[in-house]
């Protein structure tokens, strides 16, 4: 099994979801409201999504903003970090990898 | 008095240590402006839901919400208290040499490293950092690959979001924060192979069972710790002391861990290792303090810490500090620091039965800091685990190999040499990550530098100019002033 969103139905806390779509690369993805961009990818099963100099892939690691593994480009910005930001509904999401040379 | 002429303390990081602070410093008379990249009040213990899930039982995930839930409503309600979300301090500004007062403190607000984000400036009178701490992980075979993820990152997502990292998930390094993270795991409904302590129980026991009572004033944390152990016994999940995942392998994603039996320093036994079949595993070695700001702010260090006196006033003028920085110790050791910095930042004064109080509260709490560390040490066998293939530095893929060629090289030894020849350390996260582990490799290899003869000591691996992003575009909008 994958990373996933605990159903809400399902969770003790008792959740109200409101859905919102981003894309991702061009595909639709479904979240909801509140998920970080990183929560969004990992739901939809997705570990990886960004590549490092080598090309190994990469994802969440630290989850807290710290390790800058997860930088995404989000409605033209570089360099995101995916799991800080909120996902908002319509967000163009595109995968980023680091060009050599890049500062980044 | 007026809003203007009331002293203004500025407090950075609204967890448990920050919180505290807002709430002693209004206390004492001040107007507070409060600054968390987050945004919800928390920081990582208390970190909620985000307020579009619409939770109607949000407590069902905190210890101690109740007395979490007034102390928020009460700061951040307040008429005197400014709280700013999502906000980033990006730089301190320190004012000249002789100028005793605060720091000039640049923010950033707006949307997680957004292009549009408005630029502010505060000019406090104190300014209180309490910026926390985060995991320290060190390097083993594979933590590269996805599916490994730190343990807060595990209980971030968990408490956070509720999204959980895998079914078949490890939890493994050193200290009793693994506890908690492998709880979150467990009421999300993963199934938690076993929990991995990498020191031995002697280790442990003896960290933890020295003068037991002091541990008598930190009730709250051992009912909290025994509340894990029960939990992680209903689920019939192992607690192992002295083993460790010391590899993760598989194609693409974690598909599997090596664990070993370590001695006392880490090394590990050869012939005990096992192999488990795993979707994920949570990995953490301790904790790493948040020491930018601190830094910026020119505040003195002692043992990695920032240095602070009786009143948690640092070495730098008017820049008092709480929490994780001084020194590893949980919330609630957290909690009184902030009681007692925001204090005295506010201008309350130090004789008060309160304070003194809280100073005696403050000094119990240091001592389970001391405990702490005693019970959970890094042992000094680690780079065994490592290969020279290995990756130490996430970002730039720098191999432990050549760190270790680098190093031995006479001609590129120095820390700084090394850095700039294997770009360890130089990629996006400045060194957040591998910082801490790249210092101690180096440092077991390389003569310490001969300062007489002209060579450079060694950069603290948190000196950071820029505390956070920022994009150029918005260095360039003038700020906002006099807030």
């Amino acid at each position: 099994m994958s990373p996933r969103l605990l159903r809400a139905d399902a969770d003790p806390v008792g959740r109200h979801d409101t859905p919102l779509t981003v894309t991702v690369n061009g595909e639709p993805l479904a979240g909801v409201a509140g998920q970080t961009v990183a929560g969004v990818l990992l739901a939809s099963g997705r570990r990886s999504w960004r590549a490092g100099p080598s090309g190994a892939p990469r994802g969440v690691f630290c989850g807290i903003g710290v390790c800058f593994d997860c930088l995404v480009t989000v409605n033209g910005e570089r360099d995101v970090r995916a799991c800080r930001r909120r996902a908002a509904d319509g967000d163009v999401v595109t995968t980023q990898s680091r060009e050599p040379g890049d500062a980044r | 008095m007026t809003a203007r002429t009331r002293r203004h303390v500025a407090v950075v990081g609204a967890g448990p240590a920050g919180l505290a602070a807002a709430a002693a410093a209004l206390r004492a008379g001040a107007r507070v402006t409060l600054v968390d990249a987050a945004e919800r009040p928390g920081g990582q213990y208390h970190r909620m839901l985000p307020e579009q899930y619409r939770a109607a039982r949000p407590e069902r995930l905190h210890h101690g919400w109740a007395a979490f839930d007034r102390l928020r409503r009460h700061v951040l309600g307040h008429p005197r208290c400014a709280w700013w979300a999502e906000s980033s301090v990006w730089s301190l500004e320190r004012p000249g040499p002789g100028d005793e007062t605060a720091p000039r403190v640049h923010v950033v607000r707006g949307p997680a490293d957004g292009a549009g984000r408005e630029r502010l400036v505060l000019d406090p009178d104190a300014l209180v950092l309490a910026p926390g701490a985060h995991d320290r992980v060190l390097p083993f075979p594979g933590w590269d690959l996805p599916g490994v993820f730190t343990a807060g990152a595990a209980q971030a997502l968990a408490k956070g979001e509720r999204v959980v990292i895998g079914d078949r998930v490890v939890v493994a390094g050193a200290g009793p924060f693994l506890l908690p993270v492998a709880a979150s795991l467990l009421e999300a409904g993963s199934t938690v192979l076993e929990v991995l302590e990498a020191n031995p129980a002697a280790t442990v026991l003896r960290g933890w069972g020295r003068r037991p009572w002091e541990l008598a004033s930190q009730a709250g944390k051992a009912g909290e710790l025994a509340e894990y152990t029960a939990l992680l016994a209903r689920h019939r999940v192992p607690y192992r002391t002295g083993r460790a995942v010391i590899e993760a392998r598989g194609d693409g994603r974690v598909e599997e861990v090596v664990t070993a039996r370590l001695r006392a320093d880490w090394s590990v036994v050869s012939g005990t290792e096992r192999i488990v079949a795993v979707d994920a595993v949570c990995v953490g070695h301790g904790f790493t303090p948040q020491l930018e700001l601190p830094l910026a702010a020119g505040c003195a260090l002692r043992e990695g810490f920032v240095q602070v006196d009786g009143d948690q006033r640092t070495t730098a003028p008017a820049v008092l500090a709480a929490g994780e920085i001084t020194g590893i110790a949980g919330a609630p050791a957290a909690r009184v620091e902030g009681l007692v910095a925001g204090w005295a930042a506010g201008g309350g004064d130090a004789a008060a039965p309160e304070a003194r109080a809280a100073r005696r509260r403050r000094d119990r709490a240091r001592a389970f800091a001391a405990r702490l560390a005693a019970a959970h040490p890094i042992g000094d066998g680690w780079p065994g685990w490592l290969r020279p293939e290995t990756v130490v530095c996430r970002c730039e893929e720098t191999t432990y190999g050549a760190l270790c060629r680098a190093a031995d090289a006479p001609a590129s030894a120095a820390a700084r040499a090394v850095k700039l020849g294997t770009r360890a350390g130089l990629g996006p996260c400045q060194a957040r990550i591998c910082g801490p582990s790249v210092a101690e490799l180096l440092a077991r290899r390389s003569p310490p530098p001969d300062l007489a003869a002209g060579g450079h000591r060694p950069a603290t691996p948190h000196h950071r100019p820029v505390a956070q992003p920022i994009r150029l575009g918005e260095l360039a909008r003038p700020p906002k002033e006099n807030l």
